[in-house]
């Protein structure tokens, strides 16, 4: 099941992304 | 009087309008609309398609555009908005990182309602003709689109956010 179709779902995604973001976006630019 | 600091209000303003309904819509009208279709004996959905979502996609569609222009009028004054949308990457310019991925999740998010939930909400509530095979895709495209922007709008708060205050660590 595609994991937008449940609203936990959307959530949990939504904070794993900004995690994965935070992180990306720190190795890159170095801030 | 400090223009920048006026125009940031009025991205406020329209944003929480364009994420309020955004999250309406979510949380709120398609459980509604979900719960409302199963309930064979209650009152039907018909109402809320006709009375309540088209005025809520007005307000929705437009504070969304109003949203971006005015965090590029902001970005733009403040001499940051090429920065931003680069990331600032090689600038060592950490506001510019930080609010330019909020900038970035935004415009991908003025997107997915102008190309992809505007349109096909247009088909869904009978606003253009469209088949019931038609119809049954359009449902399907707007609420992933709207899904998406639910998604994004978590990472996006927090960098639009975090550009002033800083991230959590």
């Amino acid at each position: 099941m595609n994991p937008l179709d449940s609203i936990t779902g959307t959530i949990i995604s939504g904070v794993v992304l900004a995690l994965i973001l935070v992180v990306v976006i720190k190795a890159i630019a170095g801030v | 009087m400090e223009i920048a600091g006026i125009v940031r209000w009025l991205h406020l303003l329209a944003g929480i309008t364009w994420i309020g309904l955004l999250y309406y819509f979510n949380f709120v009208q398609v459980p509604a609309m979900a719960k409302a279709t199963a309930d064979k004996d209650g009152p039907g959905p018909a109402a809320i398609g006709k009375y309540v979502a088209p005025l809520a996609l007005l307000w929705f569609r437009w504070a969304a555009l109003v949203t971006w222009l005015s965090g590029a009028a902001y970005l733009m004054g403040i001499g940051q908005f090429g920065n931003a949308f680069i990331l600032g990457i090689g600038q060592n310019n950490a506001y510019a990182t930080t609010i330019g991925m909020g900038a970035w999740l935004g415009t991908i998010m003025l997107f997915n309602v102008w190309v992809l939930i505007w349109p096909n909400q247009k088909k869904v509530l009978g606003m253009v003709e469209a088949s019931d095979e038609e119809k049954n895709r359009a449902k399907r495209v707007a609420f992933l689109a709207s899904r998406s922007n639910t998604l994004m709008s978590i990472p996006m708060l927090l960098f639009m956010g975090s550009a002033s205050h800083g991230l959590m660590f």
